[in-house]
This record gives structure tokens, C-alpha cells and sequence, in this order.
């Protein structure tokens, strides 16, 4: 069972149950968890190990977003984790930029207000996209078009790591 | 052989015998072991009734003492008598010189640079101070439940690194112990409290120890606790409280340290321990020290003890709201928060624990005693005495593991807050022509430096096919264990050729010098060393064959080929009679044998129960 959707027996979806996921995780650890075979040597030991590493790693993938849209792209064909690949997207680029000269500037500043109304701006950016990506992988579109929506998961990813340094000025800020 | 124990209904696996686990907390000022006996945990006590032992081992010409009399020794001979040696575990000479911290002992190091100290007894490390006081539990253990331990958990703190983890089981097989697992002290803690309480939600536990300080972020649900994040500081403690105190008494008194022995400073150090804990009742404290200069009389108020320990004070709370943030949890969600530790008794701690998560914290379980007493519930479980579907913890990796990449950065390969068991894997290729060698640094920590990150190993790959540069790819896997603790395997794909791995611990001792250490150790030096051996060959044969017994007898037709079935009873046949013989070696290759047997049954039987939990049956109704 090496696709993860099939593992924990979902539809090849974007969108997702997340209570059925959670719920499924806790069932499926029950059972291959290493410490229901603590009393039964090494080998069931080791076994255990890995297959319950290998169900954290699925629900991880499958639970986090932007992790479930990379992994649904690598199903697709395109392994974005592993690439060196840049963006080419010339009016992605520049907002890029214009974010990334503002998140200095608010630093700089030492602008906790600024820092926050930022990250509101980022978030409904993100929520945004996400939703996009939402409606195409659902309709399988990124079968047709890979390409196109790696692009997108790609501007995706960007967001979430400027959303992460937002969050680290903060805290440098709020400490 | 990995199996899993089907029961036809109402009907046990094996015949129903209550195995000895025990649950051992191995703290920085004392240690307590726990036992679950007619349902109940409950701490065992020494022949004067003591539950605590006090972590202090005074190694004398003759004698080694642990606890009330070591501590007894303190005094009037520091250089011998090891006080808060968890501070020293998986640290090495220079880690301890740089904290700048003065200690009375006579270090020295061991071979690879671990901290060690030089007493009458010859050089002792710390995992060998360590293993004497969990034999000391393993004894007491053994009296009260009346017989040999078939197995313990012992708690770490959530904070330990690898290194800090692999010395405490070091410790623990050294002092002749099974462990079943390691296990994080606010886990054990939260078991001990969701159990007694029963509630589900979301857990804070806030553990202050006497060296060690842990958050822990869990939510408890249908009897799992799975940990969200956890944060915190190995080396931040009630320890510290009192070293302000003695920085204190020494300046109201008017002296420098230089002054003062030893046995002064230990005299500081008790007495400072003293006032503190009296300051939780009394708002203020007389003492009278006297020491090699003089005698005085001083007066410490709680006040001022608050203001001293203020600034340590904020940096826990720092760390627990980080570690509330990395759960993506809001203090309105929290249903309970739990006190741990002897430190959580300090007014002032609970107060301020209370006023940063708008509740008053739990502490209806001694916290001295809670977490020692969640570990036996745990060991009572994994040793098989309870059935394992009624509690799973789901823990998490606290720190990040790492690579080096050029330059002395660090490529971060597991994030911390990860649930374990994890494993990834990460290529590498060569690049020189012909290359049959690569090195591999794996660091842990957060930040960017391989300089500000804890060195944990050093991989030698070798073996590699020499190729064209950049030809060969390596896979190198990293895996952390349900215990926290790393190990790496790596492979060459385009030849499927495994490379040879040399691990070289940075804080660790090899495979070999812990057989050794345990061959010369005080606690076997009575005991046959073969004997051992032959003894614990037979036992996991024993283990082997009779979960093979269960669950041929539950899956065999369904499973097995009439071929692969005689083939497997073939080789448990075999094995049972090596197993009656004297070659602990024979027998291990005959498990072995068995173990290739069985293997794929072991895996088809993993995806059958993997099945049957996606299907929302139980195992033993498939």
C-alpha cells in the first residue's frame, strides 16, 4: 500500500475529511504501533517501526495543505520536494519581491502592527490560492496540466514561508 | 516475527501470568520506581519505607553508596559523592567546563571525551553513576514485587537529546534492566493524570524538575495521547533556584567563593536548598551557615528569592507559550494543566503557570511522585499485563535532526514537534570521479549553525561503486524510534549495493565499550557473563516461538502456503531444541533462521490487521 490516499482509504482528493483522516490515523496506529510489539522480539520490533513511520509520514503528507498538494503533484508525475526548479512567473516575481522588501521594512521598523495586518494580508492571499487549487485538483485538472498547477503549488509554498518568517519577527518583536 | 497476538473470543493469547514491569523515574535530584499491583500504581518503598531516592552516589575505597547515605556523605566528602549526575549524562568534559558551573569533583574524561570522575573506585562516567542508582531501584523492585523484573520504562525528559537519551539506556542495561521503552516525563505525567481523570482534551504539563525543565502540549482522546509539541531546556532546574541562593548567601555574608572548600560550597548548596523549599510555606527564613571562614546568621525573604529567580522563572513561561504556538493551540482550548516536578511547589511558579493559562494548574498528584508513577502504568501495558488497544502514546521528536552542507550550515531532515516513528530519506551523490567514500555529520537543534547545533554523529560511507561523479546516488535513511533515539542505513540505487556505515557518537559510547563496561561492571561481577547471555537468548526464543504458536494457529490457513507453513514449523522445531542446548550463539542464529521464515507472514499478517482498522473492526474480530 504505498499510495497514501489508499492507505488510509480516501479518495484521491484535494478536498478532505479531516475528522475520517484523524480517525483513521489513531486506528491505523493502533494497530502497527511498536508498542503493541514490545513483547514480541526484535524482527516484529523493527517491522513495527517502520510501518508505523511510514503511517506518521502519510498523515503528515496527506493532513498539511500544502504537503497534500505537493504529494497529489508527485502522483501526477512532477516531484516538487526534490526540484531545483524556479518560479517563471514574471508578475509573481515582482509581488514576491515587493512582500519580501516589506517584511524588511516592518522589521526595521520594529512595526508589531504592521507585522500583523502583514500577515492578515498573506493569509487571505494564501486562502485564496488554496482555494484555486482546491477547485482544480479536485477536478483533476492537474492530470491534464501539470506544469500549470505545480506553478501554483509553487507560489503556495512561497506564502507559507514568508508566513513563517512573519510569524518569526513577531515573536523576535514580541518577546 | 513480527505477529500479532490474536485471541479467539474470550479466550487469553497465552496463560495469564502478571508479569514484574516497573516504571522508574531517573531524576535530577531523586529517583523513584513504581509498580501497578492489584490495578493501582503506586511507588514502591525501601526497607525504611522511603519511596524517594535521592539521586547521589558516594563512591567510597570500599563501598558504593546510593541515596540517604550518599547524600549523608555530601558534606564531608564532595570530591567522591556525585550529586545531580543527570546533568552530566551524554555531555562531555569540555560542554561541562564551558557552562562554567564549579563542581567539587575530580573530572577526567573518557576515551571519546564523555565527562567522567575520578574517585576511589577508579574513573567513573556518568552512565556508570547512573546504572548504580537504577540498580539500586532495580533491587528495591525486586524485593517488593518478589522477583526478577521482566521490564522497565524509564523517563526522560521530553527535552533530552539523542545523546542525553542513549546514555540513560545505556544506564539502564548496564544496571541489568529490560527496558521496554523510554518514555517523556510530562507523557508519563499526563497518563498518570488522564487516566485517573478520564476527561479528553487538550493537556498542558508544565514540568519542573531539579535539573530540567519540560512543556508538553498533548491531547487525549479515546485512551491516545498523542503530543502536539513540546519544549523546554535540559539544563534549567530547581538546581538553579539554589545556585542563585548560594551566589546570594555568599555576597549577604560578605565573602568571595574563592574562599571557600568544598565542603563549604556543599554546605551552601543544602542549605540553599533548605530555604527554598521553606519559602513555600514561610514568607520569610532565618539561616545560620557555618562554614571554614566563620559563622552567619542571614535572613532571606520570599520576595527576594522571587525576584532572584524572576528572570528563570520568565524563561519557562517563554517556552510554554512557544510550545503552545507550535501546537497551533489557544489557551481557551485547554481543558487541564498539570504540575510536575518538585520545582512546580515554589509559589511563585504556580502562580505565574496560573496567570499565563487563565487556569489554576492541576496538582492533585504528588509531583514528585506522578511521573514515576505514569511510567509503571505504561510498562504495564507494553509488558502485556493490560491490553494495549485501551492506550497508545503518540510522542513527538523535540528537536530537529540535521545535516551538514556546505559552508556549516545545517539542512534540517526532521523537523522537531515530528510524531514518532519517523524515518526520511535523503540523497546524496559523489563528486569526484571513482568516489567510494562520503561522510555524513547529523546535527540536532534549531538553528542555522553547525556551530550552534549539538553534534550527535559522524557517518563514514563507504563501499560506495566507484563511479562517474555525480552517478552515484546514495539514499541515506534516518530513523528516530519510538524511544527518540536515531539510527541511519544507506543504500546505492542504481546498484542496490547497501554502503557500509561507521558510526562515530560524538557524545556516545560504542557497542563494544558497553559490553565491556557491563563485563566489568561492580553490579555483574558475581554474575557469569555467558550465563547471561544463554539466558537472554532463551528468552527471546521463548518470545519468538510462542507468539509464531498464536499466530499460525489464528492465521496459518488464511496466510501460508502448505510449502511456507512446513518450512516454518520446520525451523521453530529446530529452534526449540537449539534453544534447550548451551550456545547462546547457536541459538541466536536459529532465531534468526526462523525470523527470514516467518518474515513475509509477518508482513502479509501487518497489512491484514492494517486492513481490518481501515474497515473499523477490531483486530481480534477478524
Amino acid at each position: 500500500m504505498d499510495n497514501y490516499f489508499e492507505l488510509f482509504g480516501l479518495p484521491e482528493q484535494y478536498s478532505l475529511d479531516q475528522t475520517a483522516l484523524t480517525n483513521t490515523f489513531r486506528d491505523l496506529q493502533k494497530s502497527v504501533h511498536p508498542d503493541q510489539f514490545v513483547s514480541q522480539g526484535e524482527q516484529a520490533q523493527r517491522l513495527a517501526v517502520q510501518q508505523s513511520a511510514q503511517i506518521n509520514d502519510a498523515f503528515q503528507t496527506l493532513k498539511v495543505p500544502l504537503k497534500r498538494a505537493q504529494y497529489m503533484l508527485q502522483l501526477a508525475g512532477i516531484d516538487l520536494q526534490a526540484e531545483q526548479h524556479t518560479l517563471r512567473d514574471s508578475a509573481f516575481l515582482m509581488q514576491q519581491m515587493e512582500w519580501r522588501e516589506h517584511l524588511e521594512a516592518l522589521k526595521q521598523a520594529e512595526d508589531l502592527d504592521g507585522l500583523e495586518q502583514f500577515s492578515d494580508t498573506i493569509a487571505a492571499a494564501q486562502k485564496q490560492l488554496n482555494d484555486k487549487i482546491a477547485q482544480a485538483l479536485d477536478a483533476g485538472q492537474h492530470h491534464q496540466d501539470a506544469p500549470t498547477w505545480a506553478n501554483e503549488v509553487r507560489k503556495l509554498s512561497f506564502m507559507n514561508k514568508l508566513m513563517v518568517e512573519i510569524a518569526q519577527a513577531e515573536d523576535a518583536l514580541d518577546y | 516475527m513480527a505477529l500479532l497476538q490474536i485471541a479467539e473470543p474470550g479466550q487469553s493469547t497465552a496463560p495469564h501470568q502478571t508479569k514484574r514491569a516497573v516504571g522508574i523515574d531517573l531524576g535530577t535530584t531523586h529517583s523513584l520506581v513504581a509498580s501497578v499491583r492489584s490495578g493501582q500504581a503506586e511507588t514502591l518503598v525501601d526497607a525504611n519505607g522511603q519511596a524517594i531516592l535521592p539521586s547521589v552516589v558516594s563512591y567510597q575505597t570500599d563501598e558504593i553508596l546510593t541515596g540517604y547515605p550518599a547524600v549523608a556523605q555530601s558534606e564531608i566528602d564532595p570530591v567522591n559523592t556525585i550529586v545531580s549526575v543527570k546533568r552530566f549524562m551524554g555531555r562531555s568534559l569540555a560542554d561541562v567546563q564551558a557552562r562554567g558551573q564549579k563542581f567539587p569533583y575530580q573530572f577526567c574524561e573518557t576515551e571519546n571525551g564523555l565527562v567522567a570522575f575520578d574517585t576511589p573506585q577508579g574513573k567513573i562516567n556518568a552512565i556508570e553513576t547512573s546504572s548504580h542508582l537504577l540498580t539500586t531501584l532495580r533491587q528495591r523492585a525486586e524485593h517488593s514485587l518478589g522477583g526478577d523484573i521482566d521490564g522497565a520504562v524509564i523517563t526522560v525528559p521530553a527535552y533530552f537529546d539523542d545523546a542525553q537519551r542513549q546514555a540513560t539506556k545505556d544506564a539502564a542495561q548496564l544496571a541489568g534492566l529490560k527496558v521496554l521503552r523510554l518514555i517523556n516525563e510530562p507523557t508519563a505525567a499526563a497518563v498518570a493524570y488522564g487516566l485517573d481523570s478520564g476527561d479528553e482534551g487538550v493537556i498542558v504539563v508544565y514540568d519542573l524538575g531539579g535539573g530540567t525543565f519540560d512543556v508538553s502540549v498533548l491531547r487525549l482522546q479515546k485512551g491516545i495521547f498523542e503530543v502536539l509539541a513540546t519544549g523546554g531546556d535540559s539544563a534549567l532546574g530547581g538546581d538553579d533556584f539554589d545556585q542563585l541562593l548560594v551566589d546570594d548567601f555568599i555576597t549577604q555574608a560578605g565573602l568571595n567563593s574563592g574562599q571557600l572548600s568544598q565542603a563549604d560550597l556543599r554546605h551552601l548548596a543544602n542549605a540553599a536548598r533548605r530555604v527554598k523549599e521553606q519559602l513555600s510555606d514561610l514568607a520569610s527564613v532565618a539561616v545560620s551557615l557555618k562554614l571554614s571562614t566563620g559563622e552567619y546568621q542571614l535572613e532571606v525573604s520570599r520576595q527576594h528569592f522571587e525576584q532572584l529567580i524572576e528572570p528563570l522563572v520568565r524563561k519557562t513561561l517563554r517556552a510554554s507559550k512557544r510550545a503552545l504556538k507550535d501546537a497551533s493551540i489557544s489557551p481557551d482550548e485547554i481543558l487541564q494543566v498539570v504540575m510536575v516536578g518538585g520545582s512546580t511547589r515554589v509559589p511563585k511558579v504556580r502562580a505565574d503557570v496560573a496567570a499565563l493559562f487563565g487556569k489554576a494548574p492541576l496538582t492533585s498528584i504528588d509531583p514528585d511522585k506522578v511521573v514515576a508513577l505514569g511510567a509503571a502504568l505504561q510498562a504495564d501495558v507494553l509488558v502485556g499485563n493490560k491490553n494495549a488497544d485501551d492506550m497508545l502514546l503518540l510522542d513527538v521528536i523535540p528537536l530537529s535532526l540535521g545535516l551538514e552542507t556546505m559552508g556549516g550550515l545545517v539542512e534540517k531532515v526532521i523537523p522537531r514537534n515530528s510524531t514518532i516513528p519517523i524515518a526520511k530519506a535523503q540523497e546524496f551523490t559523489t563528486f569526484k570521479d571513482g568516489q567510494t567514500a562520503m561522510m555524513i555529520h547529523v546535527l540536532q537543534g534549531e538553528r542555522e549553525l553547525v556551530d550552534d547545533c549539538r553534534s550527535l554523529a559522524r557517518f563514514t560511507l563507504r563501499d560506495i561503486p566507484p563511479l562517474a561523479a555525480g552517478a552515484a546516488h546514495i539514499r541515506v535513511t534516518f530513523q528516530v524510534d519510538a524511544d527518540g533515539l536515531l539510527s541511519v542505513s544507506a543504500m546505492e540505487k542504481s546498484t542496490g549495493v547497501s554502503a557500509a556505515i561507521d558510526v562515530k557518537p560524538s557524545y556516545g559510547l560504542s557497542e563494544d565499550e558497553i559490553t565491556q563496561m557491563i563485563k566489568s561492571s561492580i553490579t555483574h561481577a558475581k554474575e557469569d557473563m555467558t550465563a547471561r547471555m544463554l539466558a537472554e537468548q532463551r528468552v527471546e526464543a521463548e518470545r519468538v516461538l510462542e507468539a509464531l504458536d498464536v499466530a499460525i494457529a489464528a492465521d496459518g490457513d488464511k496466510l501460508l502456503s502448505c510449502d511456507e507453513r512446513d518450512g516454518l514449523l520446520a525451523g521453530m522445531a529446530e529452534l526449540k531444541q537449539v534453544a534447550q542446548g548451551q550456545d547462546d550463539k547457536a541459538i541466536e542464529l536459529a532465531i534468526e533462521r526462523v525470523n527470514k521464515l516467518s518474515e513475509v507472514f509477518a508482513a502479509r499478517r501487518m497489512d491484514v490487521s492494517i486492513r481490518s482498522a481501515l474497515a473499523g473492526h477490531k483486530v481480534d474480530e477478524v
